[in-house]
């Protein structure tokens, strides 16, 4: 082979290489779909060669960058069904107001959308700083949650996702009774208990969480926490981080960045 | 999409005080659940009352003895229900038994209730009864004759060996009965005690309170049907009896306020982060069912009763009076005891920055109406036991086994009892 036969080989290699790819990919996604609905394995689920053993999934929230739009809480609900009505939550933010005494005013900003924009009232203008947080399940590795179920329903997957099985739940309530985050309701519809599963369905097939999807400034980092490559991993590295209620030994993966020591 | 919502809660949202999380607005663990452990804590109490006779041979409490025993039986038997009712999905309830999470306290409650009721109470109200069965089932006609034999299991013999091995069984049960109602209240307050994320109910203490709450429960019960009884029997009342109980029962109001006490100084002397609210809590919600009603009228006035009542050396009927009184008075306590856990345990934001109102349904599923039912059944299961049981040993009324030919209605005393 001289040079020149060589370099032909290589441009239509190149060019080549990726339309192959393309092509065997949808081939593969073909007989996937095909075979979809049949067993409960990802593989056959349309979820490719998806391997829950190999991710431990966490979020990383940016509180700097957080401006309070309610986006999040309004993609969630959309995305996952949840009840509009202000008592059921799987994911809110809350807006926290240090004043010049020392107190400190904190107020749910999702539960009234018409409200969110509002400035903290006239008589509280000696307000130091504020700020918002995002407030969802902490996926906690140490789910106090999945302790309590009497029956299994509500379960850590094995990539780090604490779910809750509606086929299974009694509606008991110890699980939302245990929970010391408020991450938990019940579900009006179904009875059973409901919490943010880090859209789950989504995250196997590669997408994000409706939430870190339409998080306008990025305040919000999903990740795969087994990957040096993720952002959230990256955001670790970068930041001082704290999670909430350290003290109860949870072990939340829900990590927060320059989050305010008032913050609960 | 068509939301049920579940009424008040538009209103609960309004009487939110501070801060608290979104989903903190429904209070979720009802009247109903209220109920549940006000119930086991009377079965255990009324139970261990019971073992007091047998265990340790106190004698002057026997006339309670069968009573206490069927008094357990009511109660338990109705125990599951505001548990059932208040389920999400109870048609599920049966996944406890079948597929039950070990690491879940609340997991446990099918077997040690199961292992209650049938490894312990009903076999020893059976051992304690199957001699009565058995004459009764051979003298009188009709149905009842037919409800005693086959209560009986149709076993018939009374042979001194037999009524022996009885009583050697009742004294194992008994045995075994007394760490048993122990677990059974017990682990009701560890289902409480074990949640870390409440500070009102996370306590190392909780389930030994439960369980001395029960005993003041389960004796002030006892002692309140007894002399109901008494007197809709128009039978002496034992006085021996009555005071006896109601020393046992000082002595248990005495430990049961002590060791609250104690529960109160050390969050209060330890301070911890949740002390602010917690003081919010019982000083704006739960003043009145806690420092009047559980504490001032369910404790100290009835404490001071019992004690006016020994040392005056009132009369007889004097001190009836004095008992029944304060019993009703102890009922009410330990009613608001539960309520003050239960209620008031989700009265709080997890946040510690807010307070939640709880506004009980009334006609509703979970509502007053519900509860106040499933307090009353109890009662009309204790009616229809005493109809078919007799209270007194047929032996002690002068009914020997041998004298099976006759008719219940020959003699004195039995007829009453079972007709």
């Amino acid at each position: 082979m001289n040079k020149r036969q060589f370099m032909k080989g290589m441009i239509v290699f190149i060019a080549a290489g990726p339309d192959f790819a393309t092509l065997a990919r949808a081939a593969y996604a073909k007989a996937d779909s095909a075979k979809a609905g049949g067993s409960g394995d990802p593989a056959d689920m349309g979820l490719g060669d998806y391997d829950p053993s190999e991710h431990w999934y966490g979020m990383g929230i940016e509180v700097d960058k957080c401006i309070g739009c309610n986006r999040c809480v309004v993609a969630c609900k959309a995305e996952n069904g949840v009840p509009d009505e202000p008592y059921y939550f799987r994911t809110w933010i809350e807006r926290y107001s240090v004043l010049a005494n020392g107190e400190t005013e904190v107020e749910c900003i999702s539960v009234d959308p018409g409200k969110q924009q509002r400035e903290p009232p006239a008589e509280n203008r000696d307000v130091v700083r504020s700020f918002f947080v995002p407030k969802l399940c902490n996926h906690c590795a140490h789910p106090p949650c999945v302790q309590v179920c009497p029956v299994g329903a509500t379960f850590a997957t094995q990539d780090g996702v604490v779910i809750v099985d509606q086929e299974r739940c009694l509606g008991c309530r110890y699980c939302i009774q245990a929970c010391p985050y408020g991450a938990r309701f019940l579900n009006p519809n179904t009875h059973t208990a409901d919490k943010c599963t880090f859209c789950y369905h989504r995250v196997v097939k590669g997408l994000m969480p409706a939430c870190v999807e339409v998080c306008p400034t990025g305040a919000r980092v999903f990740g795969d926490l087994r990957s040096r490559a993720s952002r959230l991993v990256r955001m670790q590295r970068m930041s001082k981080i704290s999670v909430l209620k350290p003290d109860l030994n949870t072990e939340p993966k829900v990590y927060y960045s320059q989050l305010d020591g008032e913050v609960r | 999409m068509i939301v049920e919502i579940p009424r008040g809660l538009p209103e609960m949202l309004r009487q939110v005080t501070g801060f608290i999380y979104p989903n903190e607005v429904e209070i979720h663990w009802s009247i109903l659940i209220v109920v549940y452990p006000y119930l086991t804590g009377l079965v255990a109490g009324a139970f261990i009352l019971a073992s007091l006779m047998k265990v340790f041979n106190v004698e002057a409490v026997r006339p309670t003895y069968r009573l206490s025993l069927l008094t357990a039986l009511a109660f338990l038997l109705v125990a599951p229900f505001p548990l059932l009712l208040h389920l999400g999905h109870p048609e599920r309830s049966f996944e406890i038994f079948l597929t039950p999470q070990l690491s879940s306290a609340m997991a446990m409650f099918g077997f040690v209730y199961a292992w209650y009721l049938m490894g312990v109470l009903l076999l020893e109200i059976w051992f304690e009864f199957r001699r009565d069965l058995v004459v009764l089932g051979g003298q009188g006609r009709g149905p009842l004759r037919w409800i005693h034999r086959a209560l009986s299991l149709f076993s018939k013999d009374i042979s001194p060996d037999a009524l022996a091995f009885d009583r050697g069984a009742i004294k194992l049960i008994t045995l075994i009965g007394i760490p048993s109602a122990f677990l059974l209240h017990g682990y009701v307050g560890f289902i409480f005690g074990s949640v870390k994320a409440n500070p009102w109910w996370g306590s190392v203490l909780m389930p030994i309170v439960f369980l001395m709450s029960a005993i003041v429960s389960g004796i002030a019960m006892v002692v309140l049907l007894y002399m109901i009884l008494t007197a809709l029997r128009k039978e002496p009342t034992d006085m021996r009896c009555l005071d006896t109980i109601t020393s046992y029962l000082f002595y248990a109001v005495i430990v049961d306020f002590s060791l609250e006490a104690l529960d109160f100084i050390h969050r209060l002397y330890q301070s911890e982060e949740s002390v602010g609210i917690l003081g919010q809590l019982i000083s704006n919600k739960l003043f009145v069912s806690l420092f009047v009603v559980q504490v001032l009228v369910g404790m100290v006035v009835p404490l001071g009763m019992l004690i006016a009542a020994k040392a005056a050396k009132l009369d007889e009927g004097r001190r009836r009076l004095v008992y029944l009184v304060a019993v009703i008075l102890i009922q009410l306590g330990i009613f608001s005891t539960r309520w003050n856990v239960v209620i008031g345990g989700q009265l709080f934001s997890k946040s510690f920055r807010g307070l939640m109102t709880y506004k009980m349904e009334v006609l509703g599923l979970e509502g007053l109406i519900t509860a106040l039912a499933l307090l009353v059944v109890p009662f009309v299961i204790l009616a229809v036991l005493l109809r078919v049981l007799p209270l007194r040993r047929l032996e002690e009324q002068g009914v020997q086994g041998s004298a099976i030919s006759l008719r219940v209605s020959e003699v004195p005393g039995v007829s009453s009892l079972t007709q």
